[in-house]
C-alpha cells in the first residue's frame, strides 16, 4: 500500500530541502482543490505532500514598494477580502471571484490556480493582463518570473524539480487605469471556463489608451498573452473601431481545441467577444481612475 | 503503517483522532468521528453537502486532509442547534419547507450561516451565488433562498 | 365497514391544504437523520466494485486470486456469485423487469455492456484496502466495437450488443438480430386521410441527450446476511419492498428471509426504483460473514446507474386553418442502455395525450446500445416525447398565425377524449391548466431585446397501486400512522395531514413514520406520484376503520347500539334516536377507556389503489438570449398545474418547482458526452451541469386543483408532470427570441450561436 507522508514546513528553506530530498514523487499541498481531486481518481500517487500553508511569505498579502505583493498560498477568499487590493486590481479580484464555489474559494490558491496549469485557470489570464511577476524558490535560490513564462501547456510549467512559486508581486497602479476579466461558462458559477478574457489599460490625459495588455484563457495550450489585440488599443481613444480591431486580434490568436466544454468555432468567436466587453469595462474603470 | 494523531476542536469539543495521509476530513468526520449529517454527493468540491468550516472559514471537507485540521476549529451540521434551540436557519427552513430529501441541507445551512456571518441583509442574488456551490436537486432553490432571506430577517430584528 | 360514520361532507377541510412542518423535519436540519451511507455496524467491512474500463467487451477470465491472498479482504465476488435467470419479461409491459438483464446489469457475466458496469466486487476492513484489492484483480478482456448513439445503434451493420436478440413488436419478426429491442405502434382513425384534410402541416425531427437524475446522495447501503441464511439491508431506495424483492431473487433467497430496512432517501426521481449496490453487499456478507458497506461514488453513478434515454424522434403535425388538430404522427426512437427498457412506451402514450386528435400513429422503438440501462426518471419518457410534440405545436400554432395557448386549448382533451392506447380519458384538468397560464399577468408581461416566450403542455398518467398503511391509537389519544412508502419529498407530513383530517384531530396529534419491509403490507414504490394518491387511499381506509372502532368504543361506554354513534370533528357523538343523549367523547377520551373496551386501538389497511387521475401541467417561459454567445438567461418561468387537490401545499409547491428547474437543466446544459472510445467525458458535476442556484429566478407556481373523485381528498399526484413540458417550453422561448428552432437537447451556447449564424428559421 502507497504510504504518503505528510510534511509541515515552517519557512521557505525547509519546504525546499523537503522537496529536494524526497525519495519518490513529492507535491506541494496549498488549497488542495485540484490535488485532492486528482489523488482521489488515482492520477497522482505522491509519496510526500508537503503542506506550505504554515510559511508565512507565502500567506502574506501587503503592499510593496507601490503595488501588492501576495503569498501564492493565500486563499482566494483573503485576497477577494483585502479591500485595498480588490480597489486596486478588480479584474483580478473578479478572475478569482470566479474561481469555483466559495468553499472552494476557502482553500484554493491563485499559486495552485497557476501551478495546476489548467488553460482554463480564471485568475492567469487577469494576472498576464495586469503584468504580474512570480517569486520563485528552489535548489537553486530564488529568482523571478513572469506569470506569462510559467505555465506551458496542461499540466505543465517551467517551473524547475523542487520549485515553489511563493508570491506574486503586482505592480503599482498608475492613474487612468483599470483591468478586467471576463470569462463564458454555460451556468452562472460552479463552472470551468470555456473561454477568458483579462485586459488590463492606461489612459492618458487626453483619454487615449497609451498601454494595454490581453490575455486569453482556455483558447489555447496555457493562457496567452496577446500583444496584437493590446496594440489594438494602444493610440486609441479605445472606441468602437479599436475595440473591434481587439475582438479580431484576440480571435485570430486562438489555437483552441473542440472538448466537452466547447467547439473549436464557439471558443475563437466569444473570445473576441469576451476581451471587447472586458476592455469596455477596463475602459470605464481606467476613466474612474483619474 | 503509521497514522497522524490529530488533535482538533469540533463543534467547540475537544476531539482526537488518527488518520492516514489521504483520509478527507470528511471521511473523518463521517468514519472515525461517526459525525455522519456531513454528506458526501461528489468528492470533488463539486456539490457543497460536504460543507464544513474551518476556523470559520466555509469550505468543502471533502476538498481538505483529516491530518489538516491539527489545531483548528471545525464546524459542522451537529453544532448549530444550542441544546434543543434550533438556529433560525434551521427553523426557517422547516417552516418554509426548504428541504424535500434533505440530504442537501446540512452543508446549504452550514453555508448559509457562513454567509449571514458576514452579510446578514443579503440580497436575493447575493444568496443565490453564495449557495451557488451548494447543489440541491429537488427544490429548484425556491424555498431554500426565501427561507435564508427570512432567517436573515429574523436575525437582523433580534 | 360503513363508511357513513365519517360526517364531513360538505365541511371545510381543516388541515388539508395547508403546510405544517414536516415530522422527519428537525433531524433533517440537525444532521441526525440517517441516509444510505450512514448505517454502521460492528465488524463492519467495506465495499468496492470493479468496473469495465470499456464500453464493450467480452469477458475472457476473471483471475481474483491475488486480491483474494490480500490481507484484510475478506470476499471477493464476480457474477459466478449469482444464480443465472431465466429470460422472461415480468410484469405489465410499460414497467416489464428481465431478471436475466437484472443481474448481468448489476454483474457483468459473459460481456461488459458499457464503460463502468461491475465486473467484481470485494470486501475488505478498510476502504484503502478495498481499493488496492480491485487493482489486484486480473481481468482478461477482449475489446469489442461499441456504439452509443441510438439512430448508429439501429443501422444494420451496428455492432450487437446481444448476438440473439430478435425485435419484439414485429409480425412477422425480422430474420436477423439487431438492437432493436421491441417496437410498439399505436393508432387510431386513418391517418393518411387525416393529413390529406389538413391545410397545414409542420414536420421536424429532434434529437435529446441523455441526462441522469443527478440526485445528490450516491447510492449506498449496508448489508449483514448471517450464516441461517437470512439477512438485513439499511437501503436508501425509492422502495424497500422492491429492493427486497430483486435482492431476494438475485440471491436465490426467500423474500421472507431479507428485512430491508428504510434509509432516508437522498434524492432519486426515478433512478432509485432499481438496485445496484444491494445484491452486491449483501453477496459479500453472505460469503464473508461480516456486515458490509458499499458507497458509490459520484462517477460511479453517472457511469453506472440508469440515466433515461437519449432520443431520435420525428413527428408531424396536420391542422386544420382554424386551428383543428386532424392528424399527427410520431417516432420515437430511445436509447435504453445496455439492457431493453427505455421508457419509449410511455414516450408514445404520453407524447400526443394531450390532445384530441382524431387520427394519429405513434410509433416507437427501444433500443440498445453501450450506455448505462436507462432507469426511471421523473415521469419516465414523456418529457422527451413532448420536447418533439410540443415544439411541432408551437411552430403549428405559428404557422395558421394563432395563439399558442389557444390553439392547445382549442384542441384539449376532457373526459371521454380517446387515447391512442385505448381507453378515453376519465378526468378533466388539461384545460384549466392552460387557462391558468391565460390568466397570468406573465403572459401579457411586455418582453424587451433579446427576450422571448414559450409555452408548451405536458400529460402524465399519475399511478396507483399496491400500498399499506396502519394506524394506531396511542394510549394517550395521539395517533402513529405507519406506511410502506419511502418518504422522498415530505409524504410523512401528507399522510399525517390526512389522518389527521379524517380522525379530525390536529395535527400534531399524528406522527407519521415508514416502516420497514417486516412491519408494513408491500407498498410499492415512491414513484409515478402514487404515494398521495395510493398511500394515501390506504391511511385513510385505515383511519375509518379506526374511526368505526372509536364508534363502537363509545357505544359500549354509552351502552347504546353501535349505530347510534358518529364520528364528528374528531369525537364520537350519539346519534339518530341516542342524539343529545351525552356529550360528544374525543378521540383521548375514548383512547383513555381503551382497556376497558377490548384493549389497543388500531387499524391495517392494504390497498391495490385504481382510479388514479392523470396529472396536465402548462408552461411558460421567458428567456434572454445573448446574441454574442448564445447563452440563455432564463428570466421567468410559470407553471400551472393540475395536483387534484394539494395535501400539504408547500411540498406540492416545491415539487412542481423542483421539476421545472430540472428541466430548465435538460433544456440548456444537461448531457452524457462520450469520446470516441464510448467513455463518459464528463462523470461529475462540474461538466454535467445541474442549475445552480444563481442560474434561475423563482419558479412561480399555480396549483390547479380539479379533484379526483377516486381519493378521498381528490388527490391526483404532484410529482412528475411539471418536468415534461418545460423543455419544450425553453426552445419555444428561444425560437421566439431569436427567431431560431433548436431541435437538439440541450440547448448549449455553441448550439444557440450557430443557430444564430444559420439561416434556419422557426
Amino acid at each position: 500500500m502507497n504510504e504518503i507522508l505528510y510534511e509541515t514546513p515552517q519557512t521557505l528553506e525547509s519546504a525546499v530541502a523537503l522537496l529536494a530530498g524526497a525519495s519518490g514523487q513529492a507535491r506541494v499541498l496549498a488549497g488542495g482543490t485540484d490535488l485532492l481531486i486528482q489523488m482521489r481518481a488515482g492520477r497522482v500517487m505522491p509519496g510526500l505532500l508537503v503542506d506550505i500553508k504554515g510559511i508565512p511569505e507565502m500567506t502574506a498579502i501587503v503592499a510593496e514598494s507601490g503595488g501588492f505583493r501576495f503569498g501564492a498560498a493565500a486563499t482566494c477568499m483573503e485576497l477577494i477580502e483585502h479591500e485595498a487590493f480588490a480597489k486596486e486590481w478588480p479584474g483580478v479580484t473578479d478572475a478569482v471571484k470566479l474561481i469555483g464555489s466559495i468553499q472552494v474559494k476557502g482553500r484554493a490558491t491563485v499559486g495552485g490556480n497557476l501551478c495546476n496549469a489548467s488553460p482554463a485557470a480564471d485568475s492567469v489570464p487577469a494576472l498576464i493582463a495586469a503584468g504580474a511577476v512570480a517569486r520563485i524558490v528552489g535548489p537553486g535560490g530564488k529568482r523571478e518570473a513572469r506569470v506569462e513564462d510559467i505555465p506551458v501547456g496542461p499540466g505543465k510549467t517551467s517551473l524547475a524539480d523542487g520549485e515553489i512559486v511563493i508570491s506574486f508581486y503586482l505592480p503599482p497602479r498608475s492613474a487612468r487605469s483599470g483591468d478586467a476579466y471576463l470569462r463564458f461558462t454555460p451556468r452562472t458559477e460552479m463552472d470551468i471556463a470555456v473561454v477568458g478574457a483579462g485586459v488590463n489599460l492606461t489612459l492618458d490625459e487626453t483619454g487615449i489608451c497609451n498601454q494595454a495588455r490581453v490575455s486569453l484563457g482556455a483558447v489555447a495550450e496555457r493562457a496567452l498573452l496577446v500583444p496584437e489585440a493590446a496594440a489594438a488599443l494602444i493610440g486609441t481613444k479605445v472606441d468602437d473601431d479599436a475595440l473591434q480591431r481587439l475582438a479580431a486580434a484576440a480571435s485570430a490568436a486562438c489555437r483552441p481545441i473542440a472538448d466537452k466544454r466547447g467547439t473549436r468555432e464557439f471558443r475563437i468567436e466569444v473570445a473576441g467577444v469576451l476581451a471587447r466587453r472586458a476592455a469596455g469595462i477596463a475602459l470605464d474603470r481606467a476613466r474612474r481612475n483619474s | 503503517m503509521s497514522k497522524h494523531h490529530v488533535t482538533t476542536t469540533l463543534n467547540g469539543n475537544a476531539v482526537e483522532f488518527l488518520c492516514d495521509t489521504q483520509q478527507t476530513l470528511l471521511e473523518v468526520l463521517r468514519d472515525e468521528l461517526h459525525h455522519t449529517g456531513t454528506k458526501e454527493g461528489c468528492g470533488t468540491g463539486d456539490c457543497g453537502a460536504c460543507s464544513v468550516t474551518v476556523d470559520g472559514r466555509l469550505v468543502c471537507s471533502c476538498l481538505v486532509l483529516g491530518v489538516e485540521a491539527q489545531g483548528k476549529s471545525i464546524q459542522t451540521i451537529e453544532g448549530m442547534a444550542q441544546g434543543t434551540s434550533l438556529h433560525p436557519l434551521q427553523r426557517k427552513f422547516l417552516e418554509h419547507a426548504a428541504l424535500q430529501c434533505g440530504v442537501c441541507t446540512p452543508g446549504i445551512l452550514i453555508a448559509a450561516r457562513a454567509l449571514l456571518a458576514r452579510n446578514p441583509d443579503p440580497s436575493e442574488e447575493e444568496v443565490r451565488f453564495w449557495l451557488a456551490g451548494n447543489l440541491c436537486r429537488c427544490t429548484g432553490y425556491n424555498k431554500i433562498i426565501e427561507a435564508v432571506l427570512d432567517a436573515a430577517h429574523e436575525m437582523r430584528g433580534s | 365497514m360503513d363508511a357513513k360514520v365519517i360526517k364531513q361532507e360538505g365541511q371545510t377541510l381543516k388541515i388539508v391544504g395547508t403546510s405544517p412542518v414536516r415530522p422527519d423535519g428537525t433531524p433533517k436540519v440537525t444532521g441526525l437523520a440517517r441516509y444510505g451511507a450512514d448505517f454502521a455496524l460492528p465488524g463492519m467491512l467495506w465495499g468496492a466494485i470493479l468496473r469495465s474500463p470499456h464500453a464493450h467487451a467480452r469477458i475472457r477470465a476473471i483471475d481474483t486470486s491475488k486480491a483474494r491472498a490480500l490481507p484484510g479482504v475478506k470476499a471477493v465476488i464476480t457474477a459466478e456469485d449469482f444464480p443465472e435467470q431465466k429470460f422472461e419479461f415480468v410484469g405489465p409491459e410499460r414497467v416489464a423487469v428481465n431478471f436475466w438483464h437484472m443481474t448481468r446489469n448489476v454483474m457483468a457475466r459473459e460481456k461488459v455492456l458499457y464503460e463502468g458496469h461491475a465486473v467484481a466486487a470485494v470486501a475488505a476492513t478498510s476502504k484503502a484496502i478495498a481499493e488496492e484489492a480491485l487493482r489486484l484483480i486480473e481481468v482478461d478482456y477482449e475489446p469489442l466495437p461499441h456504439v452509443i448513439d441510438v439512430d448508429a445503434a439501429m443501422q444494420p451493420d451496428a455492432p450487437l450488443l446481444f448476438e440473439d436478440m430478435i425485435t419484439r413488436g414485429i409480425d412477422p419478426p425480422p430474420g436477423k438480430p439487431s438492437n432493436i429491442a421491441k417496437r410498439i405502434e399505436f393508432n387510431i382513425g386513418d391517418l393518411d386521410a387525416g393529413f390529406a384534410a389538413a391545410d397545414e402541416i409542420v414536420e421536424m425531427s429532434f434529437k435529446t441527450a441523455p441526462v441522469h437524475q443527478g440526485y445528490i446522495e450516491p447510492h449506498a447501503c449496508l448489508a449483514r446476511f448471517d450464516s441461517n441464511g437470512q439477512g438485513e439491508l439499511w437501503s436508501a431506495s425509492q422502495g424497500h419492498f422492491v429492493v427486497r424483492a430483486f435482492t431476494a431473487r438475485l440471491l436465490n433467497m426467500n423474500i421472507g428471509d431479507v428485512l430491508v430496512h428504510p434509509a432516508e432517501i437522498g434524492g432519486g426521481f426515478g433512478g432509485k426504483t432499481v438496485i445496484y449496490v444491494e445484491p452486491l453487499a449483501a453477496a459479500l456478507s453472505r460469503k464473508s460473514g461480516h456486515p458490509v458497506k458499499i458507497m458509490m461514488s459520484r462517477e460511479d453513478v453517472f457511469k453506472a446507474t440508469g440515466p433515461t434515454s437519449g432520443s431520435s424522434m420525428t413527428v408531424r403535425i396536420g391542422v386544420k386553418k382554424d386551428g383543428t388538430l386532424v392528424a399527427a404522427d410520431g417516432v420515437f426512437k430511445f436509447q435504453a442502455g445496455a439492457f431493453p427498457g427505455s421508457p419509449v412506451m410511455n414516450a408514445t402514450m404520453c407524447g400526443f395525450a394531450p390532445y384530441d386528435i382524431p387520427n394519429v400513429r405513434s410509433v416507437g422503438y427501444d433500443v440498445v446500445s453501450n450506455r448505462p440501462k436507462s432507469a426511471a426518471y421523473r415521469a419516465p419518457g414523456s418529457p422527451i416525447s413532448a420536447f418533439a410534440v410540443e415544439s411541432v405545436m408551437d411552430a403549428v400554432a405559428a404557422r395558421i398565425g394563432m395563439d399558442p395557448l389557444k390553439f392547445r386549448l382549442l384542441n384539449a382533451c376532457k373526459t371521454g377524449t380517446p387515447t391512442v392506447w385505448g381507453p378515453k380519458h376519465a378526468h378533466d384538468g388539461y384545460a384549466e391548466t392552460i387557462k391558468a397560464v391565460l390568466a397570468h399577468p406573465a403572459y401579457a408581461a411586455p418582453l424587451g431585446k433579446n427576450q422571448g416566450r414559450g409555452v408548451a403542455s405536458g400529460f402524465w398518467f399519475n399511478n396507483g397501486g399496491e400500498s399499506s398503511a396502519t394506524v394506531h391509537v396511542n394510549e394517550d389519544g395521539t395517533v402513529v400512522v405507519a406506511t410502506g412508502s419511502m418518504d422522498i419529498g415530505g409524504s410523512r407530513a401528507s399522510m399525517a395531514i390526512m389522518a389527521a383530517e379524517t380522525l379530525g384531530i390536529e395535527y400534531d396529534d399524528v406522527r407519521a413514520i415508514v416502516a420497514d419491509t417486516a412491519s408494513i403490507g408491500y407498498t410499492h414504490v415512491t414513484g409515478g406520484s402514487r404515494v398521495t394518491f395510493a398511500t394515501g387511499i390506504a391511511v385513510v381506509e385505515a383511519c375509518k376503520k379506526v374511526i368505526v372502532e372509536l364508534c363502537a368504543r363509545a357505544a359500549m361506554i354509552w351502552k347504546l347500539e353501535p349505530g347510534e354513534v358518529v364520528w364528528e370533528n374528531g369525537c364520537a357523538k350519539p346519534a339518530g334516536a341516542a342524539a343529545g343523549k351525552f356529550e360528544p367523547m374525543p378521540l383521548k377520551a375514548v383512547a383513555a377507556k381503551r382497556a376497558l373496551t377490548g384493549g389497543p386501538i388500531g387499524a391495517e389497511a392494504s390497498v391495490n389503489a385504481g382510479g388514479a387521475a392523470p396529472g396536465f401541467a402548462t408552461e411558460l417561459c421567458d428567456v434572454e438570449v445573448d446574441p454574442e454567445t448564445g447563452s440563455v438567461k432564463i428570466l421567468r418561468f410559470v407553471v400551472a398545474q393540475d395536483v387534484g387537490r394539494a395535501i400539504h401545499r408547500s411540498y406540492v409547491e416545491g415539487q412542481l418547482e423542483g421539476g421545472v428547474v430540472q428541466g430548465i437543466g435538460w433544456a440548456l446544459n444537461e448531457a452524457y458526452i462520450y469520446d470516441d472510445a464510448g467513455h463518459l467525458l464528463n462523470a461529475g458535476f462540474l461538466d454535467y451541469r445541474i442549475p445552480v442556484a444563481s442560474d434561475l429566478p423563482m419558479i412561480e407556481t399555480v396549483l390547479v386543483e380539479v379533484p379526483n373523485p377516486n381519493h378521498p381528498y381528490g388527490v391526483k399526484g404532484a410529482g412528475e408532470v411539471n418536468i415534461v413540458p418545460a423543455m419544450a417550453a425553453v426552445a419555444n422561448a428561444i425560437n421566439n427570441a431569436i427567431s431560431r428552432r433548436l431541435t437538439d437537447l440541450p440547448m448549449s451556447p455553441p448550439k444557440v450561436l450557430a443557430a444564430i449564424h444559420s439561416g434556419r428559421k422557426g
